[in-house]
């Protein structure tokens, strides 16, 4: 036994202690519990792998029977494989960066402990979700950061846009969760069981489905689930509006973890995707699109969280293009770096924002070059991993992606190749409308305190050489072989190029001739409003789903269900039993002579029942 | 004495060790308190609870020792134990809420206390009572105490009312089944459960199967009554408004699971082999309490009498479990008197301390605005009606959820329909509670709420946390249940 349940169980203490007596502890008691309570559990964590290295199979633990009834045993197992490993690694090294970062950036804010509380309730909820060893205890944990998700994005509940985009991340979600609990029923209907290895073991002994099959069903309705739960086309919309949410959060939650669960989930069923060919080709076309889309919607956009909200949109359409084709491990290896990556350029520009007193429009920034010089030289690095710089983490990764899809397609991969250029431009835009050229706006910036950029230098460090560091492909190689593991040196030569050429137009357009991004918009005219306008997505969603159920509430559910139907028949019900006046209301009159008279029928009306029942099956025997 | 006397062995007296405590505790209360004199009387509810923990401790050392007891007239089985220690949980946590209820009405009183002993102790004889006699004593040493309990307040007419009405409606029902006891001994000759199961099932008895029908439906009406099965409920909310608060609790909870275990194991053993001819009039009345519960409670107003008419629609639900008549049936009907004693306790005990002196706000749109007054509290009672409803992660979840997949299971479709639609007509009144403890500006019961008293406060987090625990860990418990189901045959 290496008590797997103890590293949820640190932070969920951490939320009863904060939840239940925050309120009257002191800021730094709050903050030292939950950042305490994520430690313990990253070394808690650390402590288990080491013990259990080199972990070849999978190490099971089981503590209970959760749910028992008739076939369906559902035992409460944590389990531990190289996947899982990975996934620890990231939530709470990452979660105890960010919880150090969050302690500095909220010190300020109303509802501390209670920020932290969620916070700490999320990490519980992630743990479980990559710790579980069946479908149903993952849905827990799904289910749960999905709540805390919608808790921390609503966490200025005062502020309607707030409220607004947590109830909109709650109700996408729910359309994804659907899709994944009928899955859930069908893996039931089809393996008799919900335990990974089972269904994994029983899933390989099916033939490869050339034609849609119930395999094909299940990979769909898991995809379902995890396009919400990772944001991509159609379900991304909830994730650019989630950005209402602190930054921490977006950088924890929106960006570095729970987004990731859907690449994760798909990664546990590999074996049913491998399965089923068709939905593999679906998943990977769902994920060029999402990063295409994403990507160029990043282009326009000038509030610095929401370009950010739309890369992590497109980096997650790029893992989920590597699980379409095939490589598992290059689609988690993503994850990873990513998560080095983006965690540091939403907390650097939750940084650049601190520094400005909550200003979020690049068009109010520039030059904040000399005026916070260590968030500009942490952002950098971060600039550099995701557009692909090579030897950065990020690249690795990409390059790993786009080996395997070029292998795959061809077509494919050059679209790939195209994105990664737009990557690189978008971000440059950023970097260079934010921290080059003359100041525009009208606060004092200034830097933030160490206990916010100490996190964002260790996560440089990490976004640098993090993929160097972790060869995450190799250290999958016993779950995930690597069919085509020789490098062609051309496609990285084209990867990089890509890259490189996003960041010199980047600089051409916005340094060298800034009246340049202007002018192209103006020639382009229908087709930049259409991207400015995110393609209108959120529009015709409005239009086509949300007036018509508003509408439909209104005078289908409300007028009709509820004041109607319900309204008539609890109404009904009443008059009924006012007309029926003898009955009913003898019953309770209140007067002990008919109560008893009622005990006498009723006596009576059962013996009757009772005798002529058993009597019909012969007299005497 | 006669020639074959056998004197009981040692282990039969551990067997009723919990009927031994809860005698000498309740007369030693009785006592103390005149001993003691007036200055003390507040010390007789810690007393109380010391007996309930020795009773229990009680209950698990019988439950080690299983077997029966003097001569077969009781059975110590886990079926048993696991009854045993359900009222006495509840006989815990009805003393906790009753002490500042007592206190604040002025009825300090050791009485009050040795009389809940007394009837947990009839009703620890129901769980493990082997022959009819025992259950008619078991039947009537539980409801004569709680006869006393419900007019406890001698002074307050409503106790009066519910006190008589209860005492002569329940002696009317109880003559019922001492009747059908009567014609059964005549039929077959014995009162033991298993040799009646023996000669029913013998192909060399003969004997009228209309005469063991009707003896059938007669036990059936006095065990209805009790569980206030329909059409034997008009007393229950009646009653249960009349008398004080924490009674109300006691009797929805305790009375009921323990006449719930003697008439499953009733039906279970003696008459199983009669199925065809009880499960018709099962079926009626388990649908029939559960749609005049549901629809009777959509249009109160006084709180305690919402919370009677549900404590009556949830007996339906439980009847529908023994509708089933399989082990899995009985297995639910266990795990759902259980989730159902610990969340209908936990509302009560908010009911308890919300109505103030003499009872002045017992009306549901008095609960405005508590939640603002008192956050934890009306969490609390939202996480109880909540449970109530059968929300996920509750234990009344997977009560309903165990009892209608037996149901299922038995072909019982058409009563797993209705009675799945009645738990959605029983959220709105659920429901409408909630909106108005969290919507509604506070009123002037809201206003004049005083801080939970400790007893109150330890009973709410009790419950709530076993609410909790049955309904995300519910295997435990289900196991359990499982395991003594099989054992009632």
């Amino acid at each position: 036994m290496h008590h797997l349940w103890l590293i949820p169980f640190f932070p969920l203490a951490g939320f009863l202690v904060n939840g239940l007596f925050g309120k009257r502890l002191s800021k730094g008691a709050v903050g030292m519990v939950a950042i305490g309570s994520v430690v313990l559990s990253f070394l808690w964590a650390l402590k288990a792998l080491f013990g259990l290295a080199p972990l070849e199979t999978a190490h099971v633990e089981r503590y209970f029977t959760w749910i028992q009834s008739g076939s369906l045993v559902i035992p409460y197992e944590l389990a531990v494989d190289r996947l899982t490993a990975i996934m620890l690694m990231v939530v709470t090294g990452i979660g105890s960066l960010i919880h150090i970062y969050a302690t500095g950036y909220m010190h300020e804010e109303e509802g501390f402990y209670r920020f932290f509380a969620y916070l700490n309730l999320f990490m519980f909820f992630m743990l479980t979700l990559v710790l579980a060893n069946n479908y149903l205890l993952l849905f827990v944990g799904w289910e749960g950061v999905g709540l805390c998700s919608y808790l921390l994005i609503g966490f200025y509940f005062l502020k309607h846009s707030a409220s607004t985009a947590g109830n909109k991340a709650f109700i996408v979600n729910r359309i994804g969760d659907a899709g994944y609990a009928v899955a859930v029923f069908l893996i039931f209907l089809t393996f008799g069981t919900l335990d990974f290895p089972k269904v994994m073991e029983a899933a390989k002994a099916l033939p490869v489905e050339t034609s849609a099959g119930i395999l094909t069903g299940i990979c769909l309705l898991l995809l379902v689930g995890a396009t919400g739960k990772s944001a991509q086309v159609p379900l991304y919309v909830w994730l650019p509006d989630a950005m209402e949410g602190p930054t921490p959060v977006s950088a924890l939650i929106h960006a570095a973890t729970m987004v990731t669960a859907g690449v994760y989930m798909v990664t546990r069923s590999a074996a049913l995707f491998l399965h089923a060919p068709i939905a593999m080709e679906t998943v990977a076309w769902i994920g060029l699109a999402t990063a295409v889309m994403a990507a160029t919607i990043g282009i326009t956009q000038y509030d610095i969280k929401k370009v950010y909200a739309y890369s992590t949109v497109s980096q997650l359409g790029y893992m989920f293009l590597a699980l379409g084709v095939g490589a598992f491990s290059a689609g988690i290896w993503h994850v990873v770096t990513h998560a080095f990556f983006k965690a540091l350029l939403f907390l650097g520009a939750g940084s650049v924002i601190h520094a400005l007193h909550h200003e979020q429009d690049m068009r109010h920034m520039g030059g904040l070059r000399k005026k916070i010089p260590i968030t500009f030289a942490v952002l950098t690095c971060a600039w550099l991993a995701i557009s692909g710089v090579p030897f950065t983490s990020g690249w690795y990764s990409k390059e790993a992606i786009l080996g395997a899809v070029h292998h795959h397609s061809p077509l494919m991969y050059w679209i790939g190749v195209a994105t990664a250029a737009v990557t690189a431009f978008y971000v440059s835009r950023s970097m260079f409308m934010t921290f080059w050229g003359e100041y525009r706006g009208h606060a004092h910036p200034h830097e933030s305190p160490p206990v916010m950029w100490l996190p964002l230098a260790a996560l440089a460090v990490l976004s640098l050489a993090g993929g160097a560091l972790f060869n995450v492909p190799h250290i999958l190689e016993p779950m995930f072989p690597q069919g085509h593991g020789e490098h062609d040196f051309m496609l990285e030569v084209i990867g990089s190029s890509a890259g490189l050429l996003g960041i010199g137009l980047a600089y051409v357009m916005y340094v060298a001739n800034p009246g340049l991004p202007a002018s192209i918009a103006t020639s382009l005219g229908g087709v930049y409003r259409l991207v400015y306008n995110k393609y209108y997505v959120d529009e015709a969603y409005d239009a086509a789903v949300v007036r018509p159920i508003v509408n439909g509430s209104r005078t289908g559910l409300w007028q009709f269900t509820d004041v109607w139907l319900i309204d008539g028949m609890v109404n009904g019900a009443g008059s009924l039993a006012r007309w029926l006046g003898g009955g009913l209301r003898m019953l309770q009159s209140g007067n002990i002579r008919a109560y008893a008279a009622w005990v006498v029928a009723g006596a009576v009306i059962f013996i009757i029942a009772a005798g002529a029942i058993a009597g019909s099956q012969g007299g005497l025997r | 004495m006669p020639v074959n006397f056998v004197p009981p062995a040692t282990g039969e007296y551990i067997r009723v060790l919990p009927e031994i405590v809860l005698t000498i505790g309740g007369t030693i209360l009785m006592v103390a308190e005149g001993l003691a004199g007036e200055r003390h009387r507040r010390g007789m509810a810690p007393l109380a609870l010391v007996f309930l923990l020795l009773a229990m401790g009680g209950a698990v050392l019988a439950g080690m020792n299983p077997g029966p007891a003097f001569t077969n007239l009781l059975i110590v089985d886990g079926y048993a134990t696991f009854f045993r220690l359900l009222v006495l949980v509840v006989g815990v946590l009805s003393v906790l809420i009753s002490a500042s209820y007592l206190t604040r009405e002025n009825a300090d009183s050791a009485d009050y206390y040795s009389l809940i002993l007394f009837s947990l102790c009839g009703q620890s004889l129901l769980a493990s009572a082997n022959e009819l006699i025992m259950v008619f004593i078991g039947l009537e040493i539980s409801s004569i105490a709680t006869y006393v309990l419900a007019g406890f307040l001698r002074k307050d007419k409503r106790n009066n009312e519910a006190a008589i009405k209860y005492f002569l409606l329940g002696s009317f029902a109880t003559a019922f089944l001492l009747y059908g006891v009567g014609w059964i001994y005549g039929v077959t000759g014995t009162t033991n459960l298993q040799e009646i199961h023996r000669f029913l099932s013998s192909p060399e008895s003969t004997y009228s199967p209309l005469m063991v029908g009707a003896c059938a439906a007669m036990l059936f009406v006095g065990f209805a009554f009790k569980i206030s099965a329909a059409p034997f409920q008009a007393w229950a909310p009646d009653v249960y408004q009349g008398a004080p608060a924490p009674v109300s609790a006691f009797m929805s909870a305790a009375p009921k699971a323990a006449a719930f275990a003697v008439f499953l194991r009733v039906y279970s053993v003696a008459f199983s082999g009669l199925t065809e001819s009880w499960q018709p009039i099962l079926w009626a009345s388990a649908l029939a309490t559960m749609v005049i519960g549901n629809f009777a409670a959509l249009r109160q107003n006084n709180i305690k009498r919402m919370l009677a008419y549900s404590s009556v629609a949830n007996a339906g639900y439980v009847l529908v479990a023994v509708v089933a008549h399989t082990e899995t049936g009985v297995a639910a009907a266990m795990f759902y008197l259980a989730a159902y004693a610990l969340m209908n306790l936990g509302a009560f005990a908010i009911v308890t301390h919300y109505v103030n002196k003499g009872e002045r706000y017992v009306g549901i749109d008095d609960m405005a605005g508590f939640a603002r007054k008192q956050p934890f509290a009306a969490a609390l009672f939202t996480w109880f009606l909540l449970s109530m409803i059968g929300v996920p992660l509750t234990g009344g979840f997977f009560g309903k959820f165990y009892i209608f997949k037996s149901a299922i299971d038995s072909n019982l479709i058409w009563l797993t329909v209705l009675g799945l639609l009645n738990s959605a007509v029983a959220a709105y009144y659920y429901l409408r509670v909630i909106v108005v403890m969290y919507f509604h500006e506070p009123g002037e019961a809201a206003l004049e709420t005083a801080s939970i008293p400790g007893g109150i406060r330890l009973a709410l987090i009790g419950s709530a946390i076993g609410v909790f625990i049955l309904g995300v860990f519910p295997s435990a418990v289900l196991e359990f249940a499982n395991r003594s189901a099989m054992l009632v045959r």
